[in-house]
């Protein structure tokens, strides 16, 4: 077809995976290029000049900022026999109000649980399992999300699962316990080829964030 | 096709612009609709029974089943009456007007409130801040009459925020936050908006408007003391 997709993100970024993942559901060449934040390059200043952040999606030179933007043009773009939004205008709505859910309400707090340290962590602890028992309970006992089918809010939340073992430690918690209908359904959008190739190994990421901390200078 | 009566209600704030662009666009596309003006300060049942998770307006009860989320609420809009379109077709184009939305929100608004909930120094920073924003917004409209092109879209109506709430907080702050001299796209775009039937129907009355600005920015001053 001769469509050229490039993908410029930050390996680490639950946010960038959601984009891998909606990519390689739908079967779509890309090439993916690791962005260094500390350094950014001439092309993620060019592509994103709004905001300067990954992920950005460039299809035929001509670039998607936001990460749920990008999921819902994938979609739109190669609707294939997978749709990641139900046809129902109703149920489409729950599913984009989910999705703002979170990126509301989750990120944040997990910004303090491996951020902070005393209250302002604790908060953040009990925040997140809040949001997380709220994602849990609209979830239900469906398989996924969307019921039956492998969707737009699970994408936009599959790539925190990888953060969810060093969240516990740093936060003393554990996640399964709170919210295991949650934890069971992570693991099974695990065995989906298009997350397992796009989600780095949970402990990658309980390494990478003491260093992180040392670079953007927290302790 | 089967008859239906359809129930469009929406909970809202005459006030709010983010219930106020619900309106625009119910009224854009002709839809007759039930508005609940809502209590903030002391939240009906409805609304908590209606938006249990963030428990804000606006909400619209579409046949009595809720929508939360203002651009979320757009979008149903347009998806479920598909006449006079407000987000554009191409799939290109509705991923950089949703950008443009969420821009107006997540980075204009949030700063725009500093302007309002702060003084001295601090107000300076956040004005400051905004214009480097809205630089953004003003690049956006050369050459254009309106955000979403020749006619009014979806950014336009999300945009409403800046025209008729941003710039209105002008007179009651005190600071020309958005000056024609800086701004002249911006300035020739709201001009245009009040072209427009609709927006000129469904936004707040300036004179009220504005002693509810003033008497906001005054309770905030207050808590701050």
């Amino acid at each position: 077809m001769g469509d050229e997709v490039i993908l410029l993100d930050y390996w680490p970024s639950m946010f960038g995976m959601r984009t891998r993942v909606a990519l390689e559901e739908k079967n779509i060449k890309f090439d993916y290029r690791e962005q260094d934040l500390f350094n950014k390059s001439p092309i993620l200043l060019e592509m994103n000049p709004v905001h300067k952040k990954i992920p950005v999606l460039i299809h035929n030179g001509k670039p998607v900022c936001e990460s749920l933007i990008q999921v819902e043009y994938i979609d739109e773009t190669w609707p294939g026999d997978n749709p990641f939004l139900p046809s129902d205008p109703y149920q489409r709505a729950q599913a984009k109000f989910w999705g703002d859910f979170i990126d509301k309400k989750v990120y944040g707090p997990t910004r303090l649980i491996w951020g902070a340290k005393g209250e302002e962590q604790e908060a953040g602890t009990k925040e997140f399992i809040e949001m997380l028992k709220m994602l849990e309970s609209e979830l239900g006992d469906k398989t996924y999300f969307g019921g039956e089918t492998f969707g737009y809010v699970d994408i936009a939340l599959i790539g925190f699962y990888c953060w969810f073992d060093v969240l516990e430690k740093c936060g003393n918690f554990s996640i399964e316990a709170e919210c295991p209908k949650l934890i069971a359904w992570a693991k099974r959008c695990m065995k989906r080829e298009s997350v397992a190739k796009s989600l780095p190994d949970s402990d990658k990421i309980t390494k990478f964030v003491p260093e992180l901390k040392k670079k953007i200078g927290i302790e | 096709m089967a008859e239906r009566s359809e129930e469009v209600k929406l909970l809202g704030m005459w006030a709010s612009p983010f219930s106020r662009r619900v309106e625009i666009a119910l009224t854009l596309k002709g839809l007759p609709y039930e508005f609940s003006e809502q209590d903030i300060a002391n939240k009906s049942p409805l609304l908590l029974q209606s938006n249990p998770v963030h428990k804000m307006i606006p909400v619209l009860l579409h046949n009595g089943k809720p929508i939360s989320e203002s651009l979320v609420i757009l979008e149903y809009i347009d998806d479920t009456w598909q006449h006079n379109q407000i987000l554009p077709q191409d799939p290109y184009d509705k991923a950089i007007a949703r950008f443009w939305a969420r821009f107006v929100d997540e980075q204009i608004y949030v700063t725009a409130m500093k302007v309002v909930g702060k003084v001295g120094e601090e107000r300076d920073a956040a004005v400051e801040a905004t214009r480097d924003l809205l630089k953004l917004m003003e690049k956006e409209l050369v050459g254009k009459d309106f955000l979403g092109g020749e006619s009014l879209g979806f950014v336009d109506i999300v945009a409403t925020l800046v025209a008729f709430w941003l710039m209105r907080t002008e007179e009651v702050v005190g600071v020309k936050v958005v000056p024609v001299e800086m701004f002249p796209e911006i300035h020739r775009w709201v001009k245009n908006l009040l072209d427009v039937d609709v927006i000129k129907k469904c936004i707040p009355p300036e004179g009220e408007h504005l002693n509810y600005i003033r008497a906001r920015m005054d309770s905030l001053k207050l808590k701050s003391v």
